[in-house]
């Protein structure tokens, strides 16, 4: 253990933090709003940590989705990141199978982005990598346990137009996504198969095939 | 805290870790094939058309596309404040609040 390394991941991941405290807490509200307890949302970012995976879950839970559909399509959302997985690989392969696996727990979009970046700066990589994830991790179980907390102050949440927080993260998430033309596209032909199998399916496999339909054409597209 | 939930949650974690987990202890440099890293690449914005499209335009699993259907109204300008300001947060503040204003002025 680097001291100094830990500190310097510490540091590093200050803007993550800043990043999760708002949608954590956001996590938290809505996952409140939808029923879940306090001990229950903060549960599910201990377990889970993976932010679109949990919006989504809250999202598939307040539909009514069985089990096997949510953590179908979980796996699904959390896929990409047996690249950044992979793409952290050269800098990290000096480091032991056992504390690998322990710092894997920790890759998100936002700690790869950073780590991606910074990683060739630290001087010892395992540390370094260690406090960058430890940091934001604890700052995203206590950011949800803050908002679902927050929620559980108003019990009627809807009157308040809570019950339009998770549409307007859809979206918001959404809207980031798209980087050109071809992912609007997808958007829409994902949208329009989630609805039309919904109104056709029992339960809630619209989203999984809707989703698998959505990303082939778009990977056809682009050939 | 229910059984039930928790039971999801490890499910849910086990698929979350396994593939971020696996290419960093197994392999020693895996290269992804091409096709697979595009398809990959476009199921955030899939899956989240395919949750969001449902959640504005049907009620109790029956189309809902008319004018009284609050979340597909309010829907479009969170979609413009979504592209304008780039923010989750304000994004969010703005749908909760045009929806509270929405149902002050047109309850029911």
């Amino acid at each position: 253990m680097d001291t100094r390394s830990f500190a310097h991941g510490v540091k590093s991941a200050v803007p993550i933090v800043l990043g999760y405290i708002p949608i954590g807490f956001a996590y938290g509200v809505i996952a409140r709003g939808i029923g879940l307890t306090v001990p229950e949302a903060t549960a599910m970012s201990i377990l889970v940590y993976a932010g679109s995976a949990q919006f989504i879950a809250t999202g598939l839970l307040a539909a009514g989705a069985g089990p096997m559909t949510i953590i179908a399509t979980t796996f699904l959302v959390n896929l990409r990141h047996l690249l950044m997985s992979a793409a952290l690989l050269p800098g990290l392969r000096h480091l032991s199978p056992k504390l690998l696996a322990v710092l894997s727990f920790g890759i998100t979009d936002e700690s790869f982005a950073v780590a991606s970046l910074e990683l060739e700066n630290a001087r010892n990589a395992g540390s370094f990598l260690l406090g960058l994830n430890l940091t934001s991790y604890v700052s995203w179980i206590a950011s949800s346990a803050g908002g679902a907390w927050f929620g559980s102050l108003f019990p009627d949440t809807d009157r308040f137009g809570l019950d339009f927080a998770l549409p307007a993260m859809f979206i918001a998430l959404l809207i980031f996504q798209i980087r050109e033309h071809r992912y609007w596209v997808v958007a829409i032909l994902a949208g329009i198969a989630s609805v039309g199998l919904a109104l056709l399916l029992p339960g809630n496999w619209n989203i999984i095939l809707a989703t698998l339909v959505g990303a082939t054409v778009g990977m056809v597209m682009e050939r | 805290m229910r059984l039930t939930l928790l039971l999801l949650y490890t499910g849910m974690a086990l698929v979350t870790y396994l593939p971020r987990m696996l290419p960093l202890v197994l392999l020693s440099r895996i290269g992804l094939p091409l096709w697979l890293r595009r398809w990959l690449s476009y199921v955030p914005v899939a899956v989240l058309a395919a949750l969001l499209l449902p959640s504005i335009t049907m009620v109790d699993g029956r189309l809902f596309l008319v004018p009284s259907n609050k979340f597909l109204i309010v829907s479009l300008p969170t979609f413009l404040v979504a592209a304008r300001t780039r923010s989750l947060v304000l994004t969010v503040s703005f749908g909760i609040i045009t929806m509270f204003l929405f149902k002050v002025w047109f309850p029911g």
